[in-house]
């Protein structure tokens, strides 16, 4: 790993990480792909956050589903443990609550193979800086 | 298209499954059922006007709507594309309808500052947190700013802490600066001992760069080249991200020898605790650092003057530091510009108790507990009364329907009676004894005083036992008294805030709630049910099928009644063990405050 030695290089760091980030949505296949993140935080772990996110994992290769699954902290909604937040590509990220392993087989088949909403979608409810 | 119907707890018990069944019905009449999708949402947290339908594409959001309009809806807006005038939000402050959810005020009731990369990043890679422009406000003032440029910058912010006190953070690091010393420290207060508290967690579980970044633009401010991150053993997670985000910052030279080549060092380590909520108060913190017994020691000396090992030493909280980057990038009148005159910013809450929402929330300061309760936190569950909130944890108070329309910030929290605290907020509905409340802080309170001063060790452990007595039913009106001139002595003489605050929430429930006291003591009664002593069990003589099966179960023979009558309790047998009610396979049996059934099922 090569160190950051000045500011410049943090900046063209970032600019290099935001562009891998981006590609995940820009990319020429990335009509496949499809981005999930699972609120990791110790309220989603202790709802059961694990099994779901090694079932989007399994199950998304399994079904030939492109996809990529990452962690995330707290989004808020600890009511409505476990979160999965969605992005289907050109769609806006849509968070569903109360994921248990079947729910997320719904979701994979409903909402993720046919953009068909599913129930306990969460409605976002804060705005962020940016 | 698609139809969301929200499903939460409000939006239910108003109809919500009806509007929905309708919709749906309606839908098939017209053979659109393919075309336009029902679904149930998670709550929109607005039950005040509950139930809430939003159509999408469009988001158009309908409010207080009704099983019957299930129809003009889809006639009017899905098939004829008009929207439904009388069913869209009015907004009182324009008195206008506002068709998109986007444009609605709740929607803007929150603002993430400290939170603005928690369930955004993977807070296990830093490259994500990189793109977030984490490190950024770091090289920047490397960079560009002197070190008492920055601190400028964070007093012009008017920051203050977020741990309790409310210090503003720019002072106390200019103070730690111009204490003189070959060694400065910089410790980052992860203690976090309020019950039901989590927000400081769930920072350092989302974003650990973000308090990792603020600790060492600290350093450079102070002089110091070590920070030390004091965190409770009882946080694994928030242990193990934070490792790992050490690790990779030094890996990437953000952290460690010469920092982006300027020539400045800071390494972080981490210093566990055992969880003892006395190891939150800054000296005992620091005490417990160093090996020795967590307790306290008289300020002055303050630890920016003395702290670490006799060194300046400048501690803060998760939440001050996780605001210090967003300060540093957009500058301090961004920051300025939002919340009230003397709090600035936001403020992170974990809400809790009987509330719809459970969750964390960030608002900005100067914002209602209405909002909070009704709009952010989506009303009270099960549609029951709201009581009481209890604000700043066991050193706080409660405050109740008076102060929904009080602004909050640490001034007006201070006035009402509590503090703005860490940010634990519990909210508390009919059923819950303020008595009981009190009793259960001061529990708390008993336990984790340290025991080094007399009037913390005794004057608690003497007000948690005239409560108990209380709520047993044996108090006297006395009691409030003393009471009272117990809980001001213990105020005074404590060595430390833990004892200086602790009788909080034995005044303020007092002050807001005395006939209930005063019913407990007089009265002999409690209106929740909640202290047993006080409460009388009851059959409810419609539900008793005379089975006899509470009579043959009751231990001291206090059930009478014939076979397929309804069967009494006497009251002065009863001894309160549940045991009927186990029984029970009718359901008939009610605690309640009266001798006699005040309503039936
Ligand atoms: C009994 C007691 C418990 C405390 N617990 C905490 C805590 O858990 N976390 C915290 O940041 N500050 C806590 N404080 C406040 C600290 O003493 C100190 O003021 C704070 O860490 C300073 O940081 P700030 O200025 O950023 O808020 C506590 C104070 C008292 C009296």
């Amino acid at each position: 790993m090569n160190k950051i030695k000045t500011l410049a290089d943090l900046k063209r760091m970032q600019e290099n990480v935001k562009s891998k980030v981006s590609l995940r949505d820009k990319a020429s296949r990335a009509e496949d792909l499809v981005q999930v993140k699972v609120a990791m935080a110790t309220c989603g772990i202790a709802s059961g956050a694990k099994e779901v996110m090694e079932f989007f994992v399994v199950e998304l290769d399994k079904r030939g589903i492109e996809a990529v699954v990452t962690q995330t902290g707290c989004m808020g909604y600890c009511f409505a443990e476990p979160t999965v937040e969605i992005t289907l590509k050109d769609k806006d990220p849509v968070v569903f609550g109360y994921v248990d392993t079947k729910k997320a087989d719904e979701i994979i088949e409903k909402y993720i193979k046919d953009g068909e909403f599913v129930d306990g979608i969460i409605p976002r409810n804060y705005e962020t800086i940016k | 298209m698609h139809i969301l119907v929200c499903g939460g707890t409000g939006c239910q018990s108003s109809d919500s499954a009806k509007i929905q069944s309708n919709l749906e019905k309606e839908l098939a009449l017209k053979r659109l059922q393919d075309d336009v999708q029902v679904i149930r949402t998670g709550c929109f947290g607005f039950c005040e006007k509950g139930p809430i339908v939003n159509v999408l594409p469009d988001n158009t959001f309908y409010v207080e709507v009704k099983p019957e309009d299930a129809k003009e809806i889809i006639d009017e807006h899905v098939i004829k594309g008009r929207r439904v005038e009388r069913l869209l939000y009015v907004d009182p402050e324009k008195e206008k309808h506002v068709e998109d959810s986007k444009h609605m005020g709740f929607y803007k009731k929150q603002l993430r500052i400290a939170l603005r990369n928690c369930g955004f990043i993977d807070p296990e890679n830093i490259e994500e947190a990189i793109a977030h422009d984490a490190y950024q406000a770091l090289g920047k003032v490397l960079a560009e700013y002197t070190p008492e440029e920055t601190i400028e910058v964070v007093k012009k912010s008017q920051l203050r802490g977020r741990g309790g006190g409310g210090f503003p953070a720019g002072l106390k690091w200019e103070i730690t600066r111009k204490s003189v010393s070959d060694k400065k420290y910089v410790v980052c207060n992860a203690d976090e001992g309020d019950p039901g508290a989590f927000m400081d967690r769930s920072i350092l579980e989302g974003d650990p760069h973000s308090v990792l970044e603020a600790m060492a633009i600290c350093g450079y401010c102070i002089g110091s080249d070590e920070g030390l991150i004091y965190i409770r053993a009882e946080y694994p997670l928030a242990i193990k991200r934070l490792k790992i985000a050490i690790e990779q910052a030094e890996s990437f030279g953000l952290l460690g020898e010469n920092i982006m080549g300027t020539g400045f060092n800071f390494k972080i380590r981490l210093r566990y605790g055992a969880g003892a909520f006395v190891c939150g108060e800054e000296t005992s913190l620091i005490h417990s650092m160093e090996g020795k017994r967590g307790e306290p020691t008289n300020k002055p000396p303050f630890p920016s003057v003395r702290g670490y090992l006799g060194k300046p030493t400048n501690v803060n909280n998760v939440e001050t530091f996780a605001n210090i980057p967003a300060i540093i990038l957009k500058g301090a009148e961004w920051f300025a510009s939002i919340g009230t005159e003397n709090s600035k910013g936001t403020k992170v809450f974990a809400l809790a108790g009987k509330i719809n929402n459970v969750g964390l929330i960030e608002v900005p300061m100067g914002i209602t507990l209405r909002e909070i309760i009704y709009e952010i936190g989506g009303g009270i569950k099960g549609g029951k009364k709201f009581k009481a909130i209890q604000t700043g944890g066991p050193s706080g108070g409660c405050l109740t329907e008076k102060h929904l329309d009080t602004p909050i910030d640490y001034d007006n929290l201070l006035k009402a009676g509590s503090m703005m605290g860490s940010g634990g907020m519990i909210v508390m509905d009919e059923d819950d004894c303020m008595v009981s409340v009190a009793k259960f802080y001061m529990d708390f309170i008993v336990e984790e005083s340290c025991g080094k001063c007399a009037p913390c060790r005794i004057g608690n452990k003497r007000l948690y036992e005239i409560l108990d007595r209380i709520t047993q039913g044996k108090g006297t009106i006395e009691d409030l008294a003393k009471l009272r001139n117990l809980s001001s002595v213990i105020k005074d003489t404590s060595l430390c805030g833990l004892g200086q605050t602790s009788p909080n929430p034995v005044l303020s429930t007092l002050t807001n709630f005395e006939e209930e006291y005063i019913e407990h003591v007089v009265d002999k009664k409690c209106r929740s049910g909640q202290c047993k002593n006080l409460s009388y069990y009851v059959i409810d003589e419609e539900l008793c099928v005379g089975c006899g099966a509470c009579l043959r179960n009751c231990p001291v023979h206090a059930i009478t009644g014939e076979k397929r009558q309804a069967h009494h309790i006497n009251t002065d047998l009863c001894i309160r063990c549940d045991a009927c009610i186990a029984k029970c396979s009718f359901d008939a049996i009610r605690i309640q405050s009266e001798p006699k059934i005040l309503a039936h099922k």
